[in-house]
Order: structure tokens, then sequence, then C-alpha cells
């Protein structure tokens, strides 16, 4: 058989009849008839040119985030790309590689770790970073553990504010559930923000961890030193979530305040916002808990004639050695995504970002300045409370009613919170970044007047 | 390899002493040498309890984590603090400085090896 193109019919009867058997069903004759499928209703094959003019056809009729004003976010933001990711990106030497499991051969691969781990280090405040995960829900979920294993396993409860984006607290509850931790959820006060004292009170002196995400859910920044210090007050380890990543160039990272983990979702660093992913996780800790941390670590060195080089510095805890007793299961990483969140970061800049995520927080600011002023019906559901590139937005109808009526009259106003419930307001959440211009703040204020 | 006579072994590698009431748990010189360079001790916290055969902590080498089991049941009264900074130790002095804790309890158990029983074992192992 050759090594690369599929048995032929030839082929299959050669293999049926060496396993001595008549036909493929033969072979298959221990899966239970009633979870067979009997035949697929398909239509007949067509050639490539066909399949492409035609799904192209059907394609064309959604509408494209680009190519309407679009103030889509929560959770996943749309940032300028610049060319030099995607070339970076597609080179076969970064773009075929695996995890590396003979690693100090892929010194190119391994600087690039190495260096998306100083990015995120920097970012955070946290003195560790590793080597990526998947996104940010199961960074959430690494952080949780993460806690649970710091603090021996001895405390079973999670304290996780409501205002963590929703999908990330299903997520959680898939794994806690199954470890037997308990996950209590904190509401946020009447201004969108957490309430150290209500989390210090839930937490008591009986949760190994604190989960809050800043901005949070509703775009509001929260309180980091205040509730750093709650959690702190019992004796449970802090941990932020971050969804947008890009606030980090003009908000400080949590690791500033004291909190003990920083981690979340690195998408807007260069990862096309695509369906389902991939996206891109990152974490970062304090040097003293590094050996409970997930995933592994790039350092560096100096090989036998005294040159820089990359090594994996920690990997110990990984699946391929420990298998059952290791850390996590994520042993690979997210490497390519990581590749391009470290070569956008890199092009970006230091003040690069600071000058991207303040134009963000620029426009936000001034599509709220001419919402309050256009007021009844519309409103800013927290108004005195500051927020970064996002807020919620209250009108005329749900969140869901208002998305559909605005995208009716060509604007993609947001994300309605209407199916995820909440202690919040039904409304839209309305994400500003620097690829709005002021012709799509004029459309979405046009299209909410009109629908006044 | 030494295999000093006044102690005694478990099958897993540690090594036990009788220190009054307690009993000092290290692991010996062979398994110290399959492990490789010690670069980090995971110890159990003080006040701790374990059965026999329970994990104590790990070791971790340059290139894997292994742990060490409790060759005796009981109360963890001390760890070696020391192995913190300075995780060598246990390469370095693997049936002194590079102890590993304290447990009450005693020598007495059918199931630990003298010095000989220990050697025995160790050929048995590699053959």
């Amino acid at each position: 058989m050759h090594p690369w193109v599929g048995a032929g019919p030839e082929d299959r009867r050669h293999i049926l009849a060496e396993l001595g058997l008549k036909s493929i069903d033969d072979l298959f004759a221990s899966i239970p008839a009633g979870v067979c499928v009997d035949g697929l209703d398909l239509p007949p094959a067509r050639d490539e040119d066909w399949i492409r003019h035609t799904l192209g056809d059907m394609a064309s009729s959604n509408v494209a985030m680009d190519s309407i004003p679009c103030f889509l976010g929560a959770g996943v933001y749309r940032h300028v790309q610049p060319s030099i990711v995607d070339a970076v990106l597609s080179r076969a030497e970064f773009f075929t590689s695996y995890t590396p499991y003979q690693p100090e051969i892929s010194q190119g691969t391994l600087q690039v770790i190495f260096e998306f781990q100083t990015l995120i280090s920097r970012l955070t405040g946290l003195d560790v970073a590793n080597a990526s995960l998947y996104d940010g829900a199961t960074a959430l979920v690494e952080a949780v553990l993460f806690s649970h294993r710091v603090l021996r396993g001895r405390r079973d409860l999670v304290v996780i504010a409501e205002t963590i984006h929703p999908m990330y607290r299903r997520v959680l509850d898939t794994y806690t559930e199954a470890a037997g931790i308990e996950v209590v959820i904190v509401p946020p006060g009447i201004d969108g923000r957490l309430d150290p004292n209500s989390v210090r009170e839930m937490a008591g002196d009986r949760a190994c961890c604190v989960a809050v995400q800043s901005p949070n859910f509703l775009g509001i920044v929260e309180d980091l030193p205040q509730l750093a210090v709650a959690a702190h007050d019992g004796g449970a380890i802090a941990v932020e979530v971050v969804t947008e990543a890009v606030s980090l160039g003009l908000l400080a990272g949590g690791g500033s305040f004291g909190f003990d983990v920083v981690c979340g979702e690195a998408q807007s660093f260069g990862v096309a916002p695509g369906f389902g992913g991939p996206h891109l996780g990152f974490f970062a800790c304090a040097p003293k808990n590094l050996r409970q941390m997930p995933g592994r670590l790039v350092g560096e060195t100096v090989d036998e004639d005294g040159t820089r080089a990359f090594c994996l510095t920690l990997s110990t805890r990984e699946q391929h050695i420990r298998r059952a007793k290791a850390t996590s299961n994520i042993c690979t990483n997210q490497g390519l995504m990581a590749l391009a969140a470290t070569v956008w970061l890199e092009a970006m800049g230091g003040s690069g970002l600071r000058e991207l995520a303040s134009s963000c927080f620029v426009r936000t600011e001034e599509l709220k300045r001419r919402i309050t002023d256009v007021g009844d019906p519309w409103r800013i559901a927290y108004p005195q409370s500051p927020t970064f590139n996002e807020f919620l937005l209250v009108g005329p109808g749900n969140g869901k009613e208002l998305v559909e009526r605005l995208a009716s009259e060509g604007v993609l106003a947001g994300v309605p919170t209407t199916d995820w419930g909440g202690s919040w307001p039904d409304g839209v959440l309305v994400a500003v970044t620097e690829r709005n211009p002021v012709t799509d703040l004029d459309a979405l204020m046009g299209a909410m007047e009109r629908l006044s | 390899m030494t295999i000093p006579d006044d102690l005694k072994y478990a099958r897993s590698h540690e090594w036990i002493k009788a220190e009054g009431d307690s009993v000092v748990v290290g692991i010996s010189h062979y398994a110290q040498d399959q492990l490789g360079e010690v670069v980090y001790v995971e110890l159990p916290e003080v006040g701790a309890v374990f059965n026999v055969g329970d994990e104590l902590g790990t070791l971790e080498s340059v290139k894997a984590v292994s742990e060490f089991l409790a060759p005796v049941a009981g109360e963890v009264l001390e760890v070696n603090t020391r192995l913190e900074d300075e995780p060598n130790l246990v390469n370095d002095d693997s049936y002194g400085d590079g102890w590993l804790v304290k447990i009450s309890g005693s020598t007495e158990s059918e199931e630990l090896l003298d010095a000989a029983g220990y050697e025995e074992f160790l050929e048995q192992e590699s053959a």
C-alpha cells in the first residue's frame, strides 16, 4: 500500500481476505445495529468548482462583520491585524509543527514560547507565565483547579463573580461538578461592580479561590486592589480572568494589585474572531506556586559553547511524563496561536499597545456620551461605573429584539444578554475598538434614533 | 552503592531510622541515583496523617517526578525544610542531611527489610 494514498478496492479485498472476513460490514459487526445509520440522504457528488461557487453564494447571504458597522464583543474582539502576523504564521517551520516532545531541537519554537511568556508576564504583573492554554474558559478552570491544589484540596469551595463571562462559568461547572468542588456565585452590586465585602462574606475561611473578571462581562472595571484583599482575608487564592486582553495595554494586570493568578483569553492579540476558535488561553502566577501551574515553561540558557539558547525548563508535571498524576491534561499548547499573539504584540510594541488601548477607550467614551445625550428610551445600564471598551445598553425592547431591529437598520449593535440571564438588565453589550471609525458611531446613533 | 546496616528499608526504596518514639524517612542511595539530580522536593504538611503506602510527597528531577511513600503509618512530626532551598541534599547526602520527613511510629514491621534484605531485593530487581 502507498503510505499516504488511501486503500483502494483491491487493497480492501486483500485486507479482508487476510482477516478472514467477507465484507466491511463483517469488520464492524460488533457495533450494535441500533446505533448504525442506514444510508445518508445526500445529493449526488459534484465537482470542486460547482461546490466553490454554490457554497460561496450561500455564504454571501451572511452579513460579514467587516461589511457593516459592527460592535460585537462579549469575549471576542476585532482588532487591527498587521500583515506580518499571517506572514510569520504561514511559514512551514511554524505552521506544521506540533508540540515539541524533543524540545531542544526546535529552538525557533522555544524562542517564540519564551517571548510569549515574557510578554504575558509583563502584561499581567506576575513573574511566571506558562506557554499558553486552549482558551479563556479553560484558563479559568485551570486557575480554579490550581487554587484547589495549592491549598492541598482542603478547601472545596470556590467563589465566582456572576460577572465572569457566563460561557466561562458553564465550562467551569463541567469540571467542578466532577471534582466535587462547590461553586458559589457573587452577584454584582447596583453599580455593576463587585462589592468586596460581599466577596469577603461569601468566601469566609472556606474558599480556596475567589475569581473575578475585569473588565467584567458588563465591560466594567473592577476594584482589583480591594478584591485581592477580600480574597486574601479568608486565605483564598485571588484569581483575575481577562477576556479582552487589549485592556492590559491601559489597565495594570491583577498581579500589580496582589492577585495570585491572572489568566484569560488572548484572542485579541492577533487571532481572528472565527467561529469556535482557535482561541488562546494564558495563565500567569507567582513563582512560589509554579509547580502547581498547568502546562510547561521554556527558559533561557546557554549551550556548551556559551551561546544563548532555549530549553524546556519545566514540563515534568505534564501528561506525557506523569500520566494520571499530571498537574492538568493540558499537554500540548496552542503553539501557533501563541506565535500569532507574540508577533502581534511585538509588532505593536509597548507604546503601540497603549495607544491602541487608549483609542478603544476614547471611542467608547465618545459613544457613551452621545447615547447619554440622546437619552430616553436609550440608556447606559451603569452610567457611573468605569468601563474600558464595552458597556451594557438598554433600550425600547429586550436585547435580542434590539439587536435584530438595529441589524435591519444596517448595524451589528452588539451581543444581547437576553439568553444568558443574570442580575442585570436585559440589553445589548456594545463593544468599541479601534476598528470602529467615527462613521460607525454615526451609523449606530442614526439607527438608534430611528428606533426611538 | 551504600546501604547502611543501622537502617531499615521499604521495597519502594525509602529508608527508615528509629529515633525515640518516631522514625526518620529518606530515600536510599540507589533511589537517588536512579532519579538523577533532584531539583525540587514537595513535602507533606506537619500534622498530616498517613497510612502505609500513601504518597507522602514528590521528588522532581530534571526529567521526571516520582512519589515517595509512607513506609510506616503515622503523623508527620517534622519535615526537612532545608530541602526547599537545597534539594540536592537528597543526592549528596541521602542518608544524612537529605532526610525527608519525621513520622510518629515505629520501625517494627514485617514489610520492612534490613540492609541485607534490601541488598538482595535490589539484586533481584536488577536481575
